[in-house]
């Protein structure tokens, strides 16, 4: 009976092999493998290189992209880049509270009731760079830089993606013809066929963004020494952006041992007892 | 089943409530004293495991409820503000989040094991039947609290499935209307399915606990699926299946404590971490992987309303196998060619959820290149259909059939037999003798005979 069933789904099988063809499409570049202090059951950050990254977002990134579900204060949790155990209450971490400052955030005078700026707390959110979706559009080109508040979450790849992107734009490939605006990105998910002329079977990896490569060398200064080249600070802010977007995942990683050994251990004694109970019972 | 009560009231208090409302008794006899096979292997351990679940998903549901905003403007920030500011809440969330998958994981073997041990089969078809509502009632709370976070894949998840009721002719589009709260989906929706997702997990436990009552009716089923002849084929529940289904617990928990402390996301989608924007479309949107095989099913078939028939056929067709599967065996153990097709019926359910998770044009394999130079072979789409054909086939022709032609291998006199002494080595059904063995009625087969020929 069974060869017969084989057979028969063989035959089928052979029929609708034919069950093609596929659209050739382009796709995005694989990501590049990043070892990431904070990668794997143990792992955590480096301060430094939060605080390093914390110094790219804020000098580069966040001339165009918002982060608005981070506070100041979050910078002095525990875990965040300045975080001084000194200082329990992050808003009492004068670091914390002189880098809100830098920042002007739209309040409301309560004497007046006119719209003003006044300098941010640690309370506050970070501001966004644009007063509304528009006018972030009208300053890119017509894209939307998006928001960068859970963004190794929000891609696939996450860290490793965000860091090949960053550090992986190519000259486009002859073949390819690049909108005025637009920049080719072998990480970027698209699709390039509309634009590519060459073999339809040879779609060049990548897609369009609207970003410029964003980091060159020597764009900011770090405080520790450490040479600030594109790999480097492309480092440094996936490192932060990881961090941005779960705070609390140091926390429950090792949260998360501590249960472990817990289960297990419960999970011994709790086999020893049926062991027990069950010992004169065949089963 | 449970036998005459073996409780009596030790003080004065116990007696004069044992007259009036006997929920000690109750109590007693239900969970503690309760006769259970004793032969039930760790299978069985996964309603307890599944009771389990309902638990940690209710209590962390109420607690996110707390936090959790259901407005389309703060729905997503909420839930943000949940993993950031509220303590702990980042575990509660992922507890939620993963305990979902988790259910599934659960349910799923628990149905899986129901249908290789014939565990619908008479006098248990109303506990199957109530089963398959709770399963369906799991399914609608799973993909609505999907939608509550209001990414990206919750609100076109949530446009695709509600939209499925669209396919139908002269009502459908009244009823998607209806379902929105409007003519697209949008706030009044996400308000709605936030109500339902707080409403449906008690109507599953109501369920559950009409699937306890029906189980302890006739008792548990057991590997053998020989019905028990007297005491000394059970165990008191308590403490021989308490410390076997807490041993059993422990370990699923330690696997779910993996995902949620180690990878809590590894079961999620990328993109409902952006916010939802219904200008905007994901370029391949699936459903949690829980959903993958009814979604390849929904796509097998050409037609819309076809294969919402056909998704819904499939579930619904679980309501009838108690009267399709003709064969008076319970246990495939006994039954040599039933035990193949369940096989190839679970490796099918995996080819069916593989299809879901793949773009419908995507190749499994290639044969070959056509004239243009294009790449030629199986498409997930075909693979889906012949995926979907054997996963109807099983319940509508297969277990039929079986019934028919199957001749079961010898069954033990009673659950003590395979458990004393070991099972003779299996043997290829011979082409002579009785086609089955009537259920609960086991007849010592000629074994002897067998072997002669």
């Amino acid at each position: 009976m069974f060869p017969r069933i084989i057979a028969a789904v063989a035959a089928l099988g052979a029929l609708c092999a034919v069950a093609g063809p596929v659209a050739a499409e382009s796709e995005a570049r694989h990501a590049r493998d990043v070892r990431w202090s904070f990668e794997g059951p143990f792992g955590t950050f480096d301060q430094g290189q939060l605080q390093r990254g914390y110094r790219v977002y804020r000098e580069v990134c966040a001339s165009c992209h918002s982060m608005s579900l981070m506070s100041f204060r979050n910078l002095g949790q525990p875990g965040g880049p300045f975080h001084d155990a000194a200082f329990a209450n992050p808003n009492e971490n004068p670091y914390v509270r002189a880098l809100a400052a830098e920042a002007q955030v739209a309040d409301v005078d309560n004497e007046t009731g006119d719209a003003i700026q006044r300098p941010a707390t640690s309370a506050d959110r970070f501001p966004p760079p644009y007063a509304n979706e528009a006018a972030a559009r009208a300053g890119n080109g017509g894209a939307l830089p998006p928001d960068l508040s859970v963004i190794t979450k929000a891609r696939g790849g996450g860290a490793d993606y965000i860091y090949s992107l960053l550090v992986g734009y190519e000259r486009p490939p002859a073949g390819l013809t690049v909108a005025a605006g637009q920049y080719y990105n072998p990480y970027m998910l698209g699709d390039l066929s509309s634009a590519w002329r060459g073999d339809r079977h040879e779609i060049p990896e990548g897609g369009f963004i609207a970003m410029p490569p964003p980091l060159t060398a020597g764009q900011v200064t770090y405080d520790d020494g450490t040479r600030p080249t594109v790999d480097q600070m492309a480092r440094d802010v996936t490192a932060y952006l990881a961090w941005a977007s779960e705070p609390r995942q140091v926390q429950r990683k090792s949260m998360g041992l501590a249960v472990m050994i817990y289960l297990l251990i419960f999970a011994a004694i709790v086999y020893a007892s049926y062991r027990q109970i069950w010992r004169n019972v065949a089963h | 089943m449970s036998g005459p009560s073996t409780y009596e009231p030790k003080s004065g208090f116990e007696r004069w409530l044992d007259t009036r409302l006997p929920i000690i008794r109750f109590a007693k006899d239900t969970a503690l004293d309760f006769p259970t096979p004793k032969n039930l292997n760790y299978w069985w351990t996964f309603g307890g495991i599944l009771a389990l679940m309902l638990g940690i998903q209710i209590v962390s549901g109420i607690i996110l409820a707390m936090h959790y905003v259901p407005h389309v403007d703060h729905a997503f920030n909420s839930v943000e503000r949940i993993m950031r500011d509220v303590n702990h809440g980042w575990l509660i969330r992922y507890m939620h989040s993963n305990g979902a998958s988790m259910f599934f994981v659960a349910v799923y073997l628990h149905i899986f094991r129901g249908l290789y041990y014939g565990s619908y089969k008479a006098p248990r078809e109303v506990l199957w039947i109530i089963g398959v509502v709770i399963f369906l009632l799991m399914m609608a709370t799973a993909f609505i609290g999907y939608v509550l976070p209001w990414g990206q894949m919750s609100f076109h998840g949530a446009v695709v499935i509600t939209n499925l009721f669209g396919a139908f002719p002269i009502v459908g589009e009244s009823i998607t209307t209806w379902l929105w709260g409007g003519f697209a989906v949008d706030n009044p929706t996400l308000n709605r399915f936030f109500s339902l997702h707080y409403l449906l997990p008690f109507a599953i436990a109501g369920c559950v606990v009409l699937h306890i009552w029906a189980l302890h009716v006739p008792g548990n089923n057991n590997p053998t699926g020989v019905n028990i002849r007297g005491t000394q084929d059970t165990v008191p529940f308590h403490p021989y299946y308490t410390v076997k289904d807490g041993f059993a617990i422990i370990l699923f928990l330690i696997l779910y404590a993996a995902f949620v402390f180690f990878d809590p996301n590894l079961l999620a989608h990328a993109d409902n971490y952006v916010p939802a924007n219904p200008l905007v479309t994901p370029s391949h949107i699936v459903p949690e992987w829980y959903f993958l095989p009814f979604y390849a099913i929904l796509r097998a078939l050409p037609d819309k309303l076809m294969g919402v028939l056909a998704m819904f056929g499939s579930i619904m067709v679980l309501f009838v196998l108690p009267w399709l599967d003709t064969s008076r065996v319970r246990s495939m153990r006994y039954r040599p060619l039933a035990k193949w097709f369940f096989a190839i019926f679970v490796v099918n359910a995996f080819v069916l959820g593989l299809c879901g998770m793949n773009l419908p044009d995507a190749l499994v394999f290639q044969v070959g290149e056509d004239a243009e130079g294009e790449p030629m072979g199986l498409t997930y789409v075909w693979m889906s259909r012949f995926a979907t054909a054997y996963y109807f086939a099983y319940f509508v022709v297969i277990l039929p059939l079986l019934g028919l032609i199957e001749k079961p291998t010898r069954m033990p006199e009673n659950i003590a037999e395979p458990v004393l002494a070991p099972e003779p080595p299996a043997h290829k059904p011979g082409r002579r003798g009785g086609a089955s063995t009537a259920i609960g009625a086991p007849q010592a087969a000629p074994i002897v005979a067998e072997r002669g020929g």
